[in-house]
C-alpha cells in the first residue's frame, strides 16, 4: 500500500543498483554480440571497445553458415524438442488422470513407484541406455535423442497434481452424461489442461534445447546434432580460435529460445520457476 | 462427500470398467517406464558391481571392487572434492545473491518485470553457447575480463586454464547460471508474504528494514529458501554443460568433477562397470540431499 | 510529496491547536466519568491515492477510556485512516495526536498504538507467547538483547525477560489463552487465533487500541459472543479504543460513539442512539438500520406544509422546496385511510414480520416492520390500503440530503 507511493528520486538509488548488477550479468552477451561483428586481429587486440572498427559482422556469420549445417541443427534441436514432449505428454496426461481422478487396484504401487522416479536424475539410466542402444545400432538417430525422455515422471506427477484439483463433480457429471474414460479425458480434461500443460511445455523444451549430456553420448555425426551439439563441434572443428565465428555461431544457437523468450517472459519465468522442481 | 459420491457414480457403471479403463490409461506411461527408467537404473546399479567394458568378451561379478578402486583412485577423490567445491560455492552465492537481489525488487514497483527477466536471461541460454561466451570472456590473452583487469593495473590471471583458479571460475559462472531461477523463486515466496504481517510488525515496534526482515521475511521465507537450497545443491551436484565445454576437466584434473569423470570413464574408456559406480555416488549424494530436505530440514521451517 | 502543513510551521502551529483543544475536552463532562488522560485526535487528515482521494479532512476524537465505531460501506477510506492512525501510512495533510503528543511525524512503533489487524496477522513462526511477547522484546530488549542466543546472555536480558513473562501470561489469563501459549498460530481456530492478536494488542496497556474488522473473520454465532468480550476487553484496558467495522450492527452495539464514513468523509458522529433516531444526513439515515429506511420524494408548499404527491402528511417544513420524507420501517403502520399503497409480499422473521408494499403515486418501494400477530389483519398481496406514520419520529432532508427542521402537527400518529 505505501509502496505506491514512492517517489522517482528516492527510488532512484535502488533502480541504479539494480541496472548495474544487471549489466554485469549481461556483460556475456554483450560482448558476445559485440565480439561477433568483430574481424579476428580486432579481438586479438583485446582493446575495451564494444563497437568494431570494421564491421565483421557478415563475414562472421557468414563463416558459420557455410562451415556447419545451421539450419540442419536448428532443425534437430526442433525435431527433438517437439518429440520429447509430445510423447512426454502424449503418455503423462493420461496417467496422471488415472492417478488422481480413477480407483483402480495397484494405484497406490504406480503412484510410488513415480515418487521413487522422482529421485532418479536422468544421468543414472544413461550408461545402460546407451549399451542398448547401441546394441540395436541406434546410435546417430532421433530414437536414440528422443526415446529415454519420452517418459517424464514429473510430468506425471505435476499432471497428477493438478487434476486433483478439478472439482470431482464434473467427471461425475461427465458419467452421469453417458461419457465413457476415453470420452471423458478426450472432451473434459483434456480442455482443462492447457495451463499445467503449457509451463510444462515451456519447462520440458527448455530443458531439451539445452542438454549436452546425452546428445554428447549418443550423437558423433552432425546430421543428428542438436545445437547444442552444433556450437561444440563447430568450436573444435572449424573455428577453433576464430571466436568471432565461434561468437557468432553462439548467438544463431541461443537466439531461438531467447526470442521467444522475450517474447512471452511471463510464461517462460512461470513455467520453469512453477515445475522447476526437477531442474 | 466426494468419497460418498464415488461409489455410487461407480455402481452406475461397472467397478471393473474403471479400474480398465484406468490400466488403460496408464499403461504407455509404465511401459515407458520400466523401459527407460527402471530397468536402466536397476541395470547401473547391477554394473556397478561388474567389470563390464564396452567391446570386450563377457562380464564378471567383481563385487565391491569397484568402489574399492574409487577408494584408491586419486583422480576420483579430486572429482568429489572438485563437485564439492563447486557446490559449496555456488549454492551460497547464488541463493544470497538471488535473496538480495529479489529483496531490492520487491522494495519498489518499478522495473519488476524488466530486472526478473534480465536476472532470468541464462536460465534460457543454451549453455554450450554461454560457455563459449565465458570462454572468450575469460580468455587469458584476449578476454575482455583481463583487458580490463589490464587497464587498471591489476594482475590477469589465467582464469580458466590455471588449476588454481578454475573451480573458482567455474564456480562464477555457475552463479551466474543459477542466480535469475533463484531469484524467480525468491520473488514468488516474497509476494506470498501477507503485507499485514508488515503493519504488525512496524505496529509492534519493528522500526528498521532490518528488524522487520528478521521478525518477518526471513521467518515467512523459511519453506522457500530450503527449497531453494536443496534444489541448487542438486543442480550444483549435476555440473557438467561447462566443464564439458570450457576444461574438459583439466588444467591437469584440477576440474575434473563427479559427472564429467563419469562421462569419461563410461563413454571415452567405455569402462562401464567403474562408471556405473560413479554414478551411483552421484545418485547417493542426490538422495542424501533430498532425505535432508524432507526429514531434517522441513520440520523447522513449515509452521503447521 | 506535499504535506500539510509545512513541516517547519507544523510543530508551533498544530501543537497548539492540539493542546487548547485537549483542555477544552478535558473540560467537557466525560461519559461514564472515565477521566481524560489520554485518547487519539485525528485533524483534517486528507490522503489521496494517485489522483483519487481517499480522505477529505476527516477530524475525529476519541477520548480516553472511549470506545468509537468507524463504520462505512467498503472503500469509504476508514481502514486507510486507521492505518494512517496507526502510522503504517502516511496521511497527505492533517495531523494525529495520541496521548496529547503530536504523532504525525512519528513512526508506528514510536506511537503507543496496538493494532488488531483483519486477518489477526499473527507471526505463523512463532508460539501464541511468542507473539504476545514480540511487541514487549521490541521494547523493552535493544538490538543486541534480541539477536538469537547471543542475546540472553547479555546483562539485563534475563530480568526483562522475566517482566516480559508475567505480563504475556496475564494478558493470556485475561483472555483465556494460558493452556495455549505453547501452539503455532496454525493450530488454533479462528476464535482463538482472534483472541491472541487481541492479547498480542492489550499486553503493553497502549494509549490507544486500533481494530480493523477484527471480527469479519469469525462465524455468526462467535461473533455476537466476541463483541461482548472485545467490550469487556476495552473497559479493562481503559484506553482510547478505534474500531472499524462495515456492520452496522457491530457499530451500534459495541460503541459509546459511532462515527458514519462516506465517500472519504465522516457524515455524523454520534451516539448509537443518535444516529439511529436522529440522522444529520440522509446518507446515515439510509446506511444504518435494516431494513433501510423508508424514503418518500416530498414537496414543502409555500404554506409550509409537507405534501407527498399532493397529500399534506401532517408535517411543516422550515422552507418551502422539494424534500425527502424518510420514516423507519417500524414507524409505518397500515390504516384505514392515508397514504395509498400497494400491497405485495410478506416475510416472517419470528420477531417479527416484514410487509413489502409500494406506494401508489411514485411507484416508491416501502417496507412495514409490524409484530408477528398483525398477521391475519394485513392486506393481502396485490391489494390497496392506506399507511399511516408517526408524524414525531418521521425525518426530513433537503435537497443537498441535509437534514432539515419539521414540525409536527401533534405528537401522536397523525391520520392524513
Amino acid at each position: 500500500m505505501s509502496e505506491r507511493a514512492i517517489p522517482l528520486h528516492r527510488d532512484a538509488p535502488r533502480l541504479l543498483l539494480l541496472a548495474a548488477i544487471g549489466l554485469l550479468m549481461l556483460m556475456p552477451y554483450i560482448w558476445m554480440v559485440a565480439a561477433s561483428m568483430k574481424p579476428l586481429d580486432e579481438i586479438f587486440r583485446a582493446s575495451l571497445s564494444l563497437l568494431p572498427k570494421r564491421f565483421h559482422g557478415i563475414e562472421n556469420y557468414g563463416k558459420v553458415f557455410s562451415s556447419i549445417p545451421v539450419g540442419r541443427y536448428l532443425w534437430n534441436g526442433l525435431v527433438v524438442c517437439g518429440g520429447i514432449l509430445f510423447f512426454q505428454l502424449l503418455f503423462a496426461v493420461p496417467a496422471g488422470y488415472a492417478l488422481a481422478k480413477l480407483r483402480f487396484p495397484g494405484r497406490d504401487l504406480v503412484f510410488g513407484a513415480v515418487m521413487l522416479g522422482l529421485l532418479v536424475p536422468p544421468h543414472v539410466p544413461a550408461l545402460p541406455l546407451y549399451v542398448a542402444f547401441s546394441q540395436m545400432g541406434l546410435l546417430n538417430t532421433y530414437t536414440a535423442l528422443i526415446a529415454p525422455f519420452t517418459i517424464s515422471v514429473f510430468a506425471v506427477f505435476l499432471f497428477r497434481q493438478f487434476f486433483r484439483s478439478l472439482p470431482d463433480d464434473l467427471i461425475h457429471a461427465a458419467r452421469l452424461d453417458g461419457m465413457g474414460e476415453m470420452t471423458i479425458v478426450w472432451r473434459v480434461v483434456l480442455p482443462n489442461t492447457w495451463p499445467a500443460a503449457t509451463a510444462f511445455s515451456i519447462f520440458s523444451v527448455v530443458a531439451h534445447w539445452n542438454d549436452l549430456f546425452w546428445p554428447l553420448i549418443v550423437v558423433s555425426d552432425t546430421s543428428h546434432a542438436t545445437p547444442a551439439l552444433g556450437v561444440l563441434f563447430f568450436r573444435s572443428a572449424e573455428a577453433g580460435d576464430d571466436f568471432g565465428a565461434l561468437m557468432a555461431a553462439a548467438v544463431i544457437m541461443t537466439a531461438p529460445l531467447v526470442i521467444a523468450f522475450l517474447l512471452a517472459q511471463r510464461r517462460f519465468v512461470e513455467g520453469i520457476a512453477t515445475t522447476g522442481l526437477k531442474g | 462427500m466426494s468419497d460418498m459420491a464415488l461409489p455410487a457414480a461407480a455402481g452406475a457403471r461397472a467397478p471393473l470398467g474403471e479400474a480398465f479403463a484406468a490400466w488403460m490409461l496408464s499403461a504407455p506411461a509404465i511401459l515407458a517406464y520400466f523401459l527407460m527408467l527402471l530397468l536402466p537404473t536397476l541395470a547401473t546399479v547391477a554394473l556397478a558391481f561388474t567389470d563390464y567394458e564396452l567391446g570386450a568378451d563377457g562380464l564378471h561379478w567383481i563385487g565391491f571392487e569397484n568402489f574399492a578402486e574409487l577408494l584408491r583412485d586419486r583422480a576420483f577423490a579430486t572429482s568429489l572434492r572438485n563437485t564439492l567445491v563447486y557446490v559449496g560455492l555456488v549454492t551460497p552465492g547464488s541463493i544470497l545473491g538471488a535473496l538480495a537481489l529479489a529483496l531490492l525488487i520487491e522494495a519498489g514497483t518499478r522495473g519488476r518485470t524488466f530486472f526478473r527477466a534480465v536476472f532470468f536471461l541464462p536460465v534460457v541460454s543454451l549453455t554450450v553457447a554461454m560457455a563459449a561466451a565465458w570462454q572468450y570472456l575469460l580468455h587469458p590473452t584476449i578476454g575482455p575480463l583481463n583487458a580490463m583487469l589490464h587497464s587498471i593495473g591489476a594482475g590477469q590471471p589465467e582464469w580458466l586454464s590455471s588449476s588454481s583458479t578454475v573451480m573458482l571460475s567455474l564456480s562464477a559462472i555457475g552463479i551466474w547460471e543459477n542466480l535469475g531461477f533463484n531469484l524467480v523463486l525468491f520473488l514468488a515466496g516474497l509476494t506470498a508474504i501477507p503485507r499485514e504481517l508488515y503493519s504488525a510488525a512496524e505496529v509492534d515496534g519493528a522500526r528498521s528494514a532490518w528488524e522487520r526482515f528478521r521478525l518477518v521475511t526471513w521467518p515467512m521465507l523459511g519453506p522457500t529458501t530450503l527449497f531453494v537450497l536443496t534444489i541448487t545443491m542438486i543442480r550444483a551436484v549435476r555440473v557438467f554443460d561447462t566443464v564439458a565445454v570450457l576444461t574438459q576437466g583439466g588444467p591437469n584434473k584440477a576440474s575434473q568433477v563427479l559427472l564429467y569423470t563419469m562421462y569419461e570413464e563410461g563413454f571415452t574408456y567405455f569402462r562401464l562397470g567403474y562408471s556405473a559406480a560413479i554414478t551411483l555416488v552421484f545418485l547417493a549424494i542426490v538422495l542424501a540431499l533430498m532425505w535432508l530436505q524432507t526429514k531434517v530440514l522441513d520440520k523447522r521451517v513449515h509452521y503447521v | 510529496m506535499t504535506t500539510y502543513p509545512p513541516p517547519g510551521v507544523h510543530k508551533t502551529v498544530t501543537q497548539t491547536k492540539f493542546d487548547c483543544h485537549i483542555s477544552a475536552l478535558t473540560a467537557a463532562p466525560q461519559h461514564q466519568g472515565v477521566q481524560f488522560v489520554t485518547g487519539i485526535r485525528i485533524q483534517s487528515v486528507t490522503k489521496r491515492f494517485g489522483a483519487t482521494p481517499v480522505l477529505r479532512g476527516v477530524s475525529l476524537d476519541v477520548a480516553a477510556g472511549e470506545f468509537v465505531a468507524l463504520v462505512g460501506p467498503s472503500g469509504c477510506g476508514k481502514t486507510t485512516l486507521m492505518r494512517i492512525v496507526a502510522g503504517i501510512e502516511q496521511a497527505d495533510g492533517g495531523g494525529i495526536a495520541i496521548g496529547g503528543r503530536d504523532v504525525t511525524r512519528l513512526r508506528a512503533a514510536d506511537r503507543d498504538v496496538a493494532m488488531v489487524f483483519q486477518s489477526y496477522a499473527l507471526y505463523p513462526h512463532l508460539s501464541v507467547a511468542e507473539n504476545i511477547t514480540v511487541p514487549l522484546a521490541m521494547r523493552r530488549l535493544s538490538a543486541w538483547q534480541r539477536l538469537p542466543l547471543l542475546g540472553r546472555f547479555l546483562p539485563g536480558t534475563a530480568r526483562a525477560a522475566e517482566g516480559m513473562a508475567r505480563d504475556v501470561r496475564t494478558a493470556a489469563e485475561a483472555l483465556g489463552l494460558r493452556p495455549l501459549l505453547d501452539r503455532r498460530p496454525a493450530q488454533l481456530s479462528g476464535g482463538q487465533r482472534q483472541r491472541v492478536a487481541l492479547a498480542r494488542a492489550i499486553v503493553r496497556r497502549p494509549s490507544a487500541f486500533l481494530m480493523d474488522e477484527p471480527l469479519s473473520n469469525l462465524d455468526a454465532s462467535l461473533r455476537v459472543q466476541t463483541r461482548r468480550e472485545i467490550v469487556e476487553i476495552h473497559r479493562l484496558a481503559g484506553a482510547a479504543t478505534l474500531y472499524v467495522t462495515h456492520d452496522q450492527s457491530e457499530a451500534l452495539t459495541m460503541a459509546d460513539r459511532v462515527a458514519v464514513m462516506q465517500g472519504g468523509e465522516l457524515l455524523q458522529v454520534a451516539t448509537p442512539e443518535a444516529i439511529y433516531a436522529d440522522p444529520v444526513d440522509l446518507r446515515v439515515a439510509t446506511f444504518i438500520g435494516s431494513p433501510r429506511i423508508n424514503t418518500l420524494p416530498a414537496e414543502t408548499g409555500a404554506d409550509g406544509m409537507v405534501r407527498v404527491a399532493g397529500h399534506p402528511v401532517g408535517l411543516w417544513g422550515a422552507s418551502p422546496g422539494p424534500v425527502t420524507l424518510a420514516i423507519r420501517p417500524e414507524d409505518l403502520l397500515p390504516a384505514g385511510h392515508g397514504l395509498p399503497a400497494l400491497a405485495e409480499a410478506v416475510e416472517f422473521l419470528g420477531e417479527s414480520l416484514l410487509l413489502h408494499a409500494r406506494h401508489e403515486a411514485t411507484g416508491t418501494p416501502l417496507v412495514l416492520r409490524l409484530p408477528p400477530e398483525a398477521r391475519p389483519d394485513l392486506p393481502a398481496s396485490g391489494s390497496h390500503f392506506h399507511l399511516q406514520f408517526d408524524t414525531s419520529r418521521a425525518l426530513l432532508f433537503g435537497a443537498g440530503g441535509k437534514r432539515v427542521g419539521a414540525t409536527a402537527l401533534s405528537g401522536e400518529a397523525v391520520l392524513v
